[in-house]
C-alpha cells in the first residue's frame, strides 16, 4: 500500500467564544493517497472548512487545535506543526479557494501571483518562473497565457479566475491538493469544467485530492473516497459507489433522499428534508449529534462512544450508529 | 494608466478654474472694495478715484482674466495695508509653514504606518492598547495646551529647545512634534483598520497558502491594498498641515501662513486673503489630485472605465 499523503487522526479544532469554547471539529480521521480524491462532505458549519484549513495550517491564532497523529507527505508533524508547515506549503500540498475572486489579489498582475511562490521555493529565475506559469494557464485552458501574465485578475471572469487558482496552486508541483469548494461561487456550466479539469490534472500528475464539499452532484462526479460530516465529526466513509447504492447513516439516507431524481421522485410534491436544525457546538457533547432529528433514535443514542460498524467488502465502509444496517430497512 | 492621467490632470485644471474664480469674487462679496479701502472717512471721491487707481472700474471679466494671468506671474497685486506685493509677504511666510508642515506629515507618517500594521497583526493585543491610548491621548488633547506644556517642559524648565521663533533649526523640534501628534492618531487608526480588513481576506490566506512567509504577506500582499484609505487621507492631512496652524502657529511664535492668513482677515487685507485662499485651493486640488493617481498606481481596478 502507498504511503498516504495525507494521514491525520483525531482531529479536533475548537474556538473560544463568549458562551464558552465551541468544538467545531471532534474527533475527525483522514487519509488521502495518491491519485485518489477523498470528498469531505456536510452542510455549512459542520466543520468541513475549518478541518482544511488546520490542515493548511492556516486557523486563527484563537482556534485551538489538538490531534493525535498528523503527517503530510510523509512527514511527521505531531510534534512540530508549524514551522515545519510552512516549508509544505505551496510545495508539497496546495490550496484552491471557493471565491476565486476574493482569492486573488486585486492588485498585482496573476503573472507575480503564479510565480512568486515558485521564485522563492525553487530559486527558479523570473523568465523560468514565466514559463512554468505559461504552459500551467495553458494546461488549465487560458488562451494566450503569454501575453496575459501582466494583467490583473478583474480583467478575466469568474471562471477563469478559478482556472489561474487552479494553475496557481500546481506551480510547484504539489502531491496534495486541497480544494475548499470550488465550484460553489461558479455558474453550474462552468462548474462542470473546472471538475473535469481538476479530475484531468489530478490523473496527469497524481495529485493526492481533498475536495470539499456540500454538494452531492460533485461527489458524484469525481469522488473515489467520501466522508460525511455532521456536527464536527465524520459519521459515515464510503467507496462513492457504495454512498449512492448504500447509504448506511440515517443522516447521509435523508441526505440522498432529499436529492432530486429525475422520473423516481413524485412530481408536484415537496422534496423531503431533515426535520430540526443542526445542534449547537459550544461545550462537550455525548452521544450521536444526529439523534434529535433522527426518526429512528434508539435509547442508547444519547450514550457514548457509538459504535463504529463496518459493512461491505473490504472493510471500506463505515458509518458510526447504533442502527445495525440489516435493522434500518433500508 | 497615462490616459487616466490626463484626465485626472484635466479635472484638475477645470476645479483650478473654478477655484480661482471663487476666489477672485470674494474680493466683492464684502461690498464694494473702493469704499473698503478709502476707509470710514473716505469721501465719494476718493472711492471714484481709488476705483480707477485700482482698476474696478473695467468689467469684470477683464479684471478676472487680468488677475489669473497676473497670478500665473507670481503677482497677486499689492497688500493694502503693507503697501507691498502680497508675493513678497508670501514668500517671507510660506518656507516655515512648508517646512513644519512637510517635516511633521513625514514624521506623522512613519510613526503611523507601522504603528498601524503592528496594532493590526494583534487586534487588541498589547501594542495595539498602546498605540490606542497614543492614538486617543493625541485626539484629545488640543495642541495648544500640548505646545504650551511642551515649552513650559522642554524650553522654559530643561531648556534643551528654544522656547519660540526658528532662528535655529531647534526651533523646529515642539513644533513638529505637536502637529505631527496631531496628525497622527487618524492616519495610524485608518491603516490599522485597513490592515484588519486586508489581513482577513481570503488572497491574504492564500498568499500564506503558497508558503510566502508572513512578511512577504504582509509587506508585498497586504499593505498595497491596505494603504488605500490611507492614501486620501494623508493627502487630506497633508494639505492641513501645509496650509499652516493658526494655533501652533501662534502658540510657537512662528512667522508661517496660519498666522499671516488671520491677521490679514482681521486688517481686511483682501488681496493677500484672496492669494492664500487661492494657493491654499491650488494645493488640495493638487493633492487629491495626486492621491487619485497613487491610488490608481496601487490598485488597477481604479485606473479604468469612466471619470
Amino acid at each position: 500500500m502507498t504511503e498516504p499523503l495525507l494521514d491525520i487522526r483525531n482531529l479536533r479544532v475548537s474556538i473560544p467564544t463568549e458562551a464558552g469554547l465551541l468544538n467545531a471539529v471532534r474527533g475527525v480521521d483522514l487519509r488521502v493517497t495518491p491519485g485518489d480524491t477523498l470528498c469531505l462532505v456536510g452542510e455549512s458549519g459542520c466543520g468541513k472548512s475549518l478541518t482544511a484549513t488546520a490542515i493548511m495550517g492556516l486557523l486563527p491564532r484563537y482556534a485551538i487545535q489538538k490531534h493525535d497523529g498528523f503527517a503530510i507527505c510523509g512527514t511527521d508533524l505531531s510534534h512540530n506543526p508549524n514551522s515545519a508547515l510552512r516549508k509544505l506549503r505551496g510545495t508539497r500540498m496546495a490550496m484552491i479557494f471557493q471565491d476565486p475572486t476574493a482569492a486573488l489579489n486585486p492588485t498585482l498582475t496573476i503573472g507575480r501571483q503564479l510565480t512568486e511562490a515558485v521564485m522563492l521555493h525553487e530559486r527558479l529565475s523570473r523568465s523560468a518562473a514565466d514559463e512554468r506559469a505559461i504552459d500551467l494557464l495553458d494546461r488549465v485552458g487560458i488562451a494566450r497565457a503569454a501575453s496575459r501574465l501582466s494583467l490583473y485578475p478583474h480583467e478575466f471572469s469568474g471562471g477563469q479566475r478559478q482556472r489561474i487558482m487552479i494553475a496557481q496552486a500546481l506551480m510547484c508541483r504539489p502531491s496534495l491538493l486541497i480544494a475548499d469548494e470550488p465550484t460553489t461561487a461558479l455558474d453550474v456550466t462552468i462548474q462542470a469544467q473546472i471538475l473535469s479539469l481538476l479530475k484531468d490534472l489530478q490523473d496527469e500528475m497524481g495529485l493526492g485530492l481533498l475536495l470539499i464539499t456540500h454538494d452531492l452532484g460533485v461527489v458524484a462526479a469525481v469522488a473515489t473516497d467520501v466522508a460525511v460530516m455532521y456536527a464536527g465529526r465524520i459519521i459515515e466513509r464510503t467507496p462513492r459507489a457504495e454512498l449512492l447504492r448504500h447509504p448506511a447513516h440515517p443522516y447521509t439516507r435523508n441526505l440522498m433522499k432529499a436529492i432530486p431524481n429525475p422520473g423516481v421522485t413524485p412530481r408536484g410534491e415537496p422534496l423531503p428534508s431533515i426535520p430540526g436544525t443542526v445542534p449547537g457546538l459550544i461545550g462537550d457533547m455525548v452521544g450521536c449529534a444526529f439523534r434529535d432529528r433522527c426518526a429512528q433514535a434508539l435509547v442508547p443514542c444519547g450514550q457514548d462512544p457509538l459504535p463504529s460498524r463496518t459493512i461491505g467488502t473490504g472493510n471500506r465502509h463505515s458509518y458510526e450508529c447504533w442502527l445495525s444496517d440489516e435493522e434500518d430497512g433500508a | 494608466m497615462t490616459l487616466f492621467i490626463l484626465k485626472r490632470l484635466l479635472i484638475a485644471f477645470f476645479v483650478c478654474l473654478a477655484v480661482s474664480a471663487i476666489s477672485f469674487a470674494l474680493m466683492f462679496l464684502s461690498g464694494d472694495p473702493a469704499i473698503a479701502i478709502a476707509g470710514s472717512g473716505g469721501r465719494a471721491e476718493d472711492a471714484a478715484a481709488i476705483r480707477v487707481a485700482y482698476g474696478f472700474d473695467r468689467p469684470i471679466l477683464v479684471q478676472y482674466a487680468d488677475w489669473v494671468w497676473s497670478a500665473l506671474h507670481g503677482d497677486f497685486g499689492q497688500s493694502i495695508y503693507f503697501n507691498i506685493p502680497v508675493s513678497e509677504i508670501i514668500g517671507n511666510r510660506i518656507g516655515v509653514t512648508l517646512t513644519l508642515g512637510f517635516v511633521a506629515f513625514a514624521v506623522a507618517l512613519i510613526v503611523a504606518v507601522p504603528l498601524g500594521i503592528a496594532a493590526a497583526m494583534r487586534p487588541n493585543g498589547l501594542i495595539d492598547r498602546l498605540a490606542l491610548i497614543l492614538a486617543v491621548t493625541g485626539q484629545a488633547i488640543p495642541s495648544f495646551w500640548l505646545g504650551l506644556m511642551a515649552i513650559v517642559v522642554f524650553g522654559a524648565w530643561y531648556g534643551w529647545v528654544p522656547i519660540s521663533g526658528t532662528e535655529e533649526w531647534q526651533g523646529y523640534i515642539l513644533p513638529v512634534i505637536v502637529l505631527s501628534y496631531y496628525a497622527l492618531p487618524a492616519m495610524m487608526r485608518i491603516t490599522r483598520s485597513g490592515m484588519i480588513d486586508v489581513l482577513a481576506s481570503d488572497y491574504v490566506r492564500a498568499a500564506y497558502a503558497k508558503g510566502l512567509p508572513a512578511h512577504r504577506v504582509i509587506w508585498g500582499h497586504a499593505l498595497r491594498n491596505a494603504v488605500l484609505p490611507l492614501v486620501s487621507l494623508a493627502a487630506v492631512q497633508l494639505g492641513l498641515l501645509l496650509s499652516g496652524s493658526i494655533v501652533i502657529e501662534s502658540v510657537f511664535a512662528l512667522n508661517g501662513m496660519g498666522r499671516l492668513a488671520w491677521e490679514s482677515l482681521l486688517r481686511s487685507d483682501l488681496p493677500v486673503v484672496q492669494a492664500i485662499i487661492l494657493l491654499l485651493s491650488l494645493l488640495y486640488v493638487a493633492l487629491t489630485t495626486l492621491a487619485d493617481i497613487v491610488n490608481a498606481m496601487l490598485d488597477p481596478r481604479l485606473r479604468g472605465g469612466s471619470i
